[in-house]
């Protein structure tokens, strides 16, 4: 069993959700990004993403954009965004991680290279924001082969004629982007959640995650009660980029809260 | 689209997911690709719809002032001393430039769809003013996104398109030009799909952009193929135009393309010269990749991330290329050279003074390339070049660059 139904697994006979925070690979630098991911695990992580940067992330606001530019000012590349999943995974072999990104680095470093090396790295599973399934073929080979779940995004705007067509394709889980909007706007209402998640599960039997606008311990929980999973980007990327020395610290504290949120959730 | 079709017409493409050969696509985030469905059935339902190209029609005569002329340029010639040398002339057109073409097209096809609210993205605020003029005629609100490097640079269209009614909007993210305007209208796109349109200026984006921009400018190419059988009773021997997005170029080169005795060439700004590294030749000086929902030609680095373009022209200023450019790059239909900006700035003021048009610094590019080539060519090789744009806009940072305090 992969890394990723290993723990929706295990959440779910704990009749709990997944807390899902992402970060950019290497914000603000390589190491203190090994320190975040290390600190979120300690503070109740139970899956990772973690943003491969882009110079032109077309579906991310300020916050994410800022975070990604961090990274790469900072030298990330794609390999070392592989390096830094391998010094994290040689510490800890449960976590699963997600890469998350825009396709162009991974089309230069060549999908069939990439999807070895990040399986090699101790990679579980992929987003690529802007591959659509109509244009996913040449990924999804090299990427299947490679032993990786296709991580799936469903939007609002997903209607019931293509949602099939998107589902068939997907495997780890579902990611449902709970607005029509970019990373770290707006918050979506619970009504509006329910509704969609409702829907997606008549769809498919995979596990469903909600993303885009959960920033409190509050909001986290509430899509906790509804969904498998609650992703948590733009809040702990803000943390990070307002820096100081107790930078570490206040990330952690965010993330204690929002994975107790999750955890206290459904109780 | 299969190599069998591509060997019988260049002009078939994009196949049915929007590809022209490994170019194009729709690489879009998921939010985005149920609208960018929706806007490709509607401009197939409107391609085919004759009232739709009436009503295009009537509006190109009467407010844009189409057909433009095709101008011998007779000193110019002289001059050079080789090629007979035209201009199709664009930049009469209102508001000065080809971008009226498309801009009028896309917004007819907005009003169809029952689009209430139109956005758009400017570099050099040619587009910009284009769709801010549009959209003044039929009472749509715009907002248009420019880099605010760009705004600076280019304050007299900034004030243009508030006048006729538009709210510009500063792009602070990235290198702060185009491309960054580009994204953020993205942005604001995935965040208003219900009600708005998305006016993207050239031939670049997802499908159905790069077909339909592609389109709306081929009114350019169809009237110079007729007027110049009028003129001189034959086809050109070459045909030239600056490449930006491409649109201009797209425009004019695709009514030749079956026409293999015509030779197609497109020129890119080369900045302060390819080996510098500051430039904007996506096909001469960059790789293929994926960005702004379409897979084409890139400035990028080895990681894949996409490096700042760098012209004098700021409509060139843009690390991409339309993928229809890309595929008939490499089909070899289409041959891709540069000017830098010392030669657009040369080009530019040779022009003023032989030909009294003062041409905008996109078209000074391919004008370079002309001035470059026509004196080695016989005097009756027939060269069309598009002047796509008028130079009054430019006035000021020409003058810069030459030096000269206004």
């Amino acid at each position: 069993m992969s890394r990723i139904a290993a723990r929706f697994e295990a959440l779910r006979k704990a009749d709990r959700a997944a807390f899902m925070p992402f970060v950019s690979g290497g914000d603000p630098d390589f190491d203190t990004s090994l320190a975040i991911l290390r600190g979120l695990a300690k503070a109740g992580a139970d899956l990772f993403e973690i943003g491969i940067s882009f110079t032109d992330p077309m579906a991310d606001g300020p916050t994410v954009q800022a975070g990604g530019a961090r990274a790469l000012a900072a030298g990330m590349t794609t390999k070392r965004v592989l390096d830094l999943v391998r010094a994290f995974r040689s510490e800890d072999d449960e976590m699963p991680i997600v890469l998350m990104g825009y396709f162009n680095p991974i089309y230069r470093y060549g999908a069939e290279r990439f999807a070895v090396d990040a399986k090699a790295a101790g990679v579980d599973g992929l987003i690529t924001v802007d591959l659509p399934p109509e244009e996913e073929d040449e990924l999804r080979g090299p990427v299947e082969r490679a032993g990786l779940d296709i991580v799936r995004l469903v939007a609002p705007t997903t209607d019931e004629e293509r949602l099939p067509f998107v589902l068939e394709r997907a495997s780890g889980f579902v990611y449902y982007v709970s607005i029509a909007g970019i990373t770290g706007t707006r918050s979506p209402t619970m009504a509006d959640v329910q509704f969609a998640v409702d829907r997606l599960r008549r769809f498919t039997d995979l596990p469903v995650a909600v993303g885009f606008g959960i920033n409190t311990a509050e909001q986290a929980s509430a899509v906790a009660r509804i969904a498998d999973g609650a992703v948590v980007g733009s809040a702990l990327v803000r943390e990070i980029g307002a820096g100081g020395p107790d930078m570490l610290d206040r990330v952690n504290g965010l993330a204690r809260e929002l994975a107790g949120g999750v955890a206290g959730a459904r109780t | 689209m299969s190599p069998d079709t591509a060997a019988n017409s260049y002009r078939l493409g994009p196949d049915e997911r929007g590809h022209f050969g490994l170019y194009g696509g729709r690489y879009v985030a998921e939010t985005l690709m149920p609208l960018i469905r929706e806007v490709g059935a509607a401009y197939e339902e409107a391609k085919n719809d004759p009232a739709f190209h009436e009503e295009m029609g009537r509006f190109h005569k009467h407010y844009t002032g189409r057909p433009s002329p095709l101008y011998f340029a007779e000193r110019l010639t002289a001059h050079l001393g080789g090629a007979k040398i035209y201009f199709k002339r664009d930049e009469l057109n209102h508001t000065g430039s080809h971008k009226i073409n498309n801009c009028l097209g896309q917004i007819l096809l907005a009003r169809r769809m029952g689009k209430t609210r139109i956005i758009a993205e400017t570099g050099a605020g040619q587009h910009g003013v284009a769709a801010a003029t549009v959209c003044a005629r039929f009472d749509l609100p715009c907002t248009v996104y420019m880099g605010s490097v760009d705004i600076d640079r280019q304050a007299p269209n900034v004030f243009r398109m508030r006048l006729l009614g538009a709210e510009v909007r500063a792009v602070e993210s990235g290198s702060r030009t185009l491309k960054d305007a580009l994204n953020e209208a993205l942005r604001d796109w995935v965040a208003n799909v219900h009600d708005t349109f998305y006016i993207i200026g050239t031939a670049a984006g997802p499908a159905p952009y790069p077909e339909m921009v592609r389109d709306f400018q081929c009114v350019i190419g169809d009237e110079a193929r007729s007027q110049i059988a009028e003129a001189e009773g034959r086809l050109p021997d070459t045909v030239v135009a600056c490449i930006g997005g491409g649109s201009n170029a797209i425009g004019l080169f695709h009514p030749f393309l079956d026409d293999p005795d015509v030779r197609i060439v497109g020129v890119e700004a080369a900045g302060h010269g390819l080996e510098s590294g500051e430039h904007a030749a996506s096909l001469t000086g960059g790789s293929p990749g994926v960005l702004h929902g379409n897979r084409t030609y890139l400035l990028q680095n080895d990681d894949g991330q996409i490096t700042d373009a760098h012209s004098i022209s700021a409509g060139l200023d843009y690390p991409g290329i339309g993928p229809e450019h890309a595929w008939l790059k490499d089909a070899g239909r289409a041959e891709y050279m540069s000017a830098t900006d010392a030669e657009a700035l040369e080009a530019f003021q040779l022009c003023a003074r032989l030909e009294g048009i003062i041409p905008a610094l996109e078209p000074a590019h391919a004008l370079a390339w002309v001035i470059r080539t026509a004196p080695d060519l016989p005097r009756d090789h027939i060269l069309v070049m598009n002047m796509c744009g008028r130079g009054d806009k430019d006035v000021f940072s020409v003058g810069e660059a030459l030096g000269i305090e206004l």
